[in-house]
């Protein structure tokens, strides 16, 4: 019976400096099975796969693989054990080639010299018998995020993983790529490879995974098979009681708002190829949602708004009068306020505090003469980490060092802090936990309330649904229609991005008019 | 496995190693170094490090901002031969155009970073090699010597007898600095900048002026440390004047903990990396020994202090 299970851990224990990172935690996957590691942020999920890959080592405890125990291991050795991971930030030489990429370090040789020939020609195969059809001769820098991941699993099954981790995969893909990557996950399973699999997505977990395990606070706190479960008590099990509480009033509150008091009209807003001739308008206190696929134009259009990107054409009216937004400063002078979709990329100053993060666009009130009065900032900052909950060890923790749901948290502080009227919220609840989640939620509601117009971009459309009072569908970066009041449903959405064709965009328009 | 206790020591290295090796090297020298703890050996070290300090101290803010500066000396050699070309129409009206020349050249590296966002390495190496012909040109190559006691005897007025006139010109220098990355606007934006650019730009930083600004800071550091080198040497020589201190400024920013990848600006490090670096070329000096030592010790020190501060802590 012992080896029907391809990992088992017993009494695992980490600490980094004294602070319990994994205590005793006992873990059991069965071969074959998808397996999903559940936990908010800082749960202990990454330390847990950490050391399985050898990048960490334990503090105490025992592990078994494929019915063997490992004692300390490196990369390498768990390489060569058959355990590999996916990552996040996928790790690839970007100015190299798929096949390159996928043989590294263990070229196809003859006569002492690389054969490419016989190289592209396996990963071909390789990659084909995933179903994806890639000329593997091209950079990897120049595929797609979806490609790349399965660039990554081709790497993964050539050196013959058995296990293989998969962190967040589907975080930046989007729905038809995420169909292929569970096709491929299904596959291998077929071919008896055990998977790990991460997600803050519930629905993907209940439709891909076998059996579970939750963490939370460096300990199991359940572990089950998928089909004995229920969402709530899973959530619960991972945010603890009270928390799922909070999560279970998530309904759709009543909203009120003047929607004759328009703030922001944009007309016109092209920008070829991607955005075509976008047309919208926020009123004082409304939540407008954009929905679309990922590369439907949205983010284009919310930098557009910000002053971010130049388009070929745009009207924008503010308060009914026309502006010109040629850079963000302009953006931020018409109060208006922008949280990116990356955090990382363009969000986050990472080795810069938290004080310094949260009042970065509003210094120049916060200081006479260029000179920062540290006082008015300090108040300023510790307002928003009360009022916010923000979790840090203090205003001059690193905000690298803060959890993803923080890191939001502060983010959106450094903007409402501007007083804008105009907030542009482009995936705002994007890889964070349950809980941090559910109040950023709230506090969109609560800012809606006291007035501010917000534009709210979301690849998850439930949560569209939830949140806003209209919704406007974009596909290849044309409006195709706006849904609002008993219209707006996760249906609907689904069905104007499936059906509609761009001949028919001005019918649709026609009838959605309020 | 290490202790916590060994992982504690490691990230107290990672924020103090640049005092760890000051110490170190001074108790070092005034082992060997006869006579090393003595009001004299001070004033040496701070006397000479002056035009390092005052550049190192631009150069941080050139790093913090995840840009880079060598052209600096360069544009010392040019401001020296312009202020010292000048002397005849009055002392104060050469300076002036001393630290202009300073200014132009801080502007046209900044402008061509910003505008057209090339590698600043790549523009400061131009204006580098161009300023040092420049200055050469300016006196047909020759060592320019000219007599104004009252512009040379400046750089010896000791103050109370005791504190040589470049310390008072440093202390300004540091705290206007410091002043300027902890406590205002711009401090902030240019090592946000550093860090993040894209951010910056997102959260509404204006980043082609703030970078413009970077770069003229340099240039008037570098024009005011010129001015003072010609003071102080009593003739300006264009192909000598601020000779390699780009590196040794860079050298002495890494010592103090600035790390070269941009966003943290650690002035306090910049002045002990400075006066480290200046105290193994002093105790060198005082040895007898020649300055190949000095090359040799301060290649050594830097290696040593960069892997100290990078002391992964290993299992986080």
């Amino acid at each position: 019976m012992e080896n029907q299970m391809i990992l088992k851990i017993e009494n695992l224990n980490k600490n980094f400096f004294g602070v319990a990172a994994l205590r005793k935690v006992n873990l059991e996957i069965p071969r074959g099975d998808i397996h999903a590691l559940v936990g908010e942020n800082g749960a202990g999920k990454s330390t847990l796969i950490k050391i399985l890959t050898g990048l960490y080592q334990k503090d105490s405890g025992s592990i078994y693989f494929d019915g063997s125990m490992i004692e300390s291991h490196d990369v390498l050795d768990a390489q060569k054990l058959g355990i590999t991971a996916i990552q996040q930030e996928m790790n690839f030489i970007p100015y190299m080639s798929i096949a390159e990429n996928i043989y590294l370090g263990r070229e196809i040789k003859k006569n002492g010299r690389i054969n490419w020939n016989d190289a592209n020609r396996q990963a071909r195969e390789l990659l084909l018998s995933l179903g994806i059809d890639v000329d593997v001769a091209e950079k990897m820098n120049r595929q797609s995020a979806a490609v790349q991941q399965m660039v990554s699993l081709a790497r993964a099954i050539s050196v013959n993983a058995k296990l293989i981790i998969m962190d967040e995969p589907t975080s930046s893909l989007d729905k038809n790529e995420v169909e292929v990557l569970f096709k491929v996950m299904r596959d291998l399973k077929n071919r008896g490879i055990t998977l790990i699999f991460i997600t803050h997505r519930m629905n993907e977990l209940y439709e891909m995974c076998d059996s579970l395990t939750v963490l939370r606070d460096g300990e199991v706190v359940g572990q089950s098979s998928v089909a004995d479960i229920t969402y709530l008590e899973l959530v619960s099990q991972m945010i603890g009681q009270d928390a799922a509480n909070i999560i279970g009033e998530r309904t759709k509150p009543e909203r009120t708002f003047d929607k004759d008091a328009v703030i922001l009209k944009a007309q016109n807003i092209s920008m070829f190829p991607k955005v075509n001739d976008m047309h919208l308008k926020v009123a004082k206190g409304e939540i407008l949602g954009l929905a679309g696929l990922l590369g439907s134009g949205r983010s284009e259009t919310a930098r557009i708004l910000f002053g971010a990107m130049q388009p070929d054409t745009a009207d924008i009216l503010i308060h009914g009068n026309k502006v010109k937004l040629n850079n963000t400063r302009t953006a931020k002078k018409l109060k208006l306020g922008f949280c990116t979709e990356d955090r990382k990329v363009d969000g986050n100053i990472p080795n810069m505090s938290v004080l310094d993060n949260l009042t970065l666009a509003n210094l120049p009130s916060l200081s006479k003469f260029g000179i920062i009065s540290n006082k008015k900032r300090d108040t300023i900052a510790k307002e928003y980490v009360k009022t916010f909950n923000i979790k840090t060890s203090g205003l001059n923790q690193k905000m690298v060092n803060l959890s993803g749901g923080n890191q939001q948290k502060v983010l959106l502080s450094r903007w409402i802090s501007t007083n804008p009227e105009i907030l542009i919220l482009d995936e705002p609840t994007r890889g964070i936990d349950v809980g941090a989640k559910a109040e950023i939620e709230k506090f969109i509601h609560k800012l809606s309330g006291d007035g501010i117009g917000i534009i709210l971009i979301s690849s998850e459309m439930e949560e569209l649904v939830r949140m806003s009072d209209r919704v406007i569908v974009i596909r290849d970066g044309y409006k195709l229609g706006e849904l609002t009041g008993a219209r707006l449903t996760v249906d609907s959405i689904m069905k104007e991005i499936a059906n509609t064709r761009i001949s028919d965009i001005s019918d649709v328009e026609g009838s959605n008019e309020k | 496995m290490k202790s916590s206790n060994q992982a504690s020591l490691n990230q107290l290295l990672n924020s103090y190693g640049y005092l760890f090796f000051f110490v170190i090297i001074a108790i070092a020298g005034s082992i060997f170094t006869p006579n090393f703890i003595s009001l004299n050996t001070l004033r040496n070290v701070l006397v000479q490090m002056t035009p390092v300090l005052i550049t190192g101290l631009a150069m941080t803010i050139a790093i913090s901002s995840g840009g880079l500066d060598i052209s600096i000396g360069s544009i010392m050699a040019v401001s020296s031969m312009c202020c010292a070309k000048t002397l005849s129409i009055g002392i104060l009206p050469a300076i002036v155009i001393g630290i202009t020349v300073g200014i132009f050249f801080g502007f046209v590296n900044g402008f061509i970073i910003s505008r057209f966002k090339v590698e600043p390495i790549i523009i400061t190496l131009a204006t580098m090699i161009a300023g040092r012909g420049i200055a050469q040109v300016l006196n047909e190559g020759k060592v320019f010597i000219f007599y104004e006691p009252q512009f040379t005897d400046w750089a010896f007025i000791r103050i109370g007898n005791i504190i040589p006139i470049q310390v008072l010109v440093m202390l300004i220098a540091i705290l206007i600095i410091w002043f300027l990355v902890r406590r205002t606007v711009f401090g902030v934006y240019v090592q946000a900048l550093g860090d993040n650019v894209k951010a910056a730009g997102i959260a509404g930083i204006n980043t082609y002026a703030i970078t413009l600004v970077v770069y003229v800071i340099c240039g008037i550091m570098a024009g005011v440390s010129g001015i003072m080198e010609t003071s102080r040497l009593t003739i300006a020589d264009a192909s000598q004047v601020g000779l390699g201190i780009e590196m040794d400024a860079i050298a002495a920013v890494a010592l103090g903990g600035t790390p070269l990848t941009g966003g943290v600006a650690n002035i306090f490090g910049t002045v002990i990396g400075c006066m480290t670096i200046q105290m193994i070329t002093v105790i060198i000096n005082m040895n007898n020994l020649s300055t190949a030592y000095a090359y040799l010790m301060k290649g050594i020190v830097l290696i040593l202090a960069i892997c100290i501060q990078n002391l992964d802590v290993r299992g986080r």
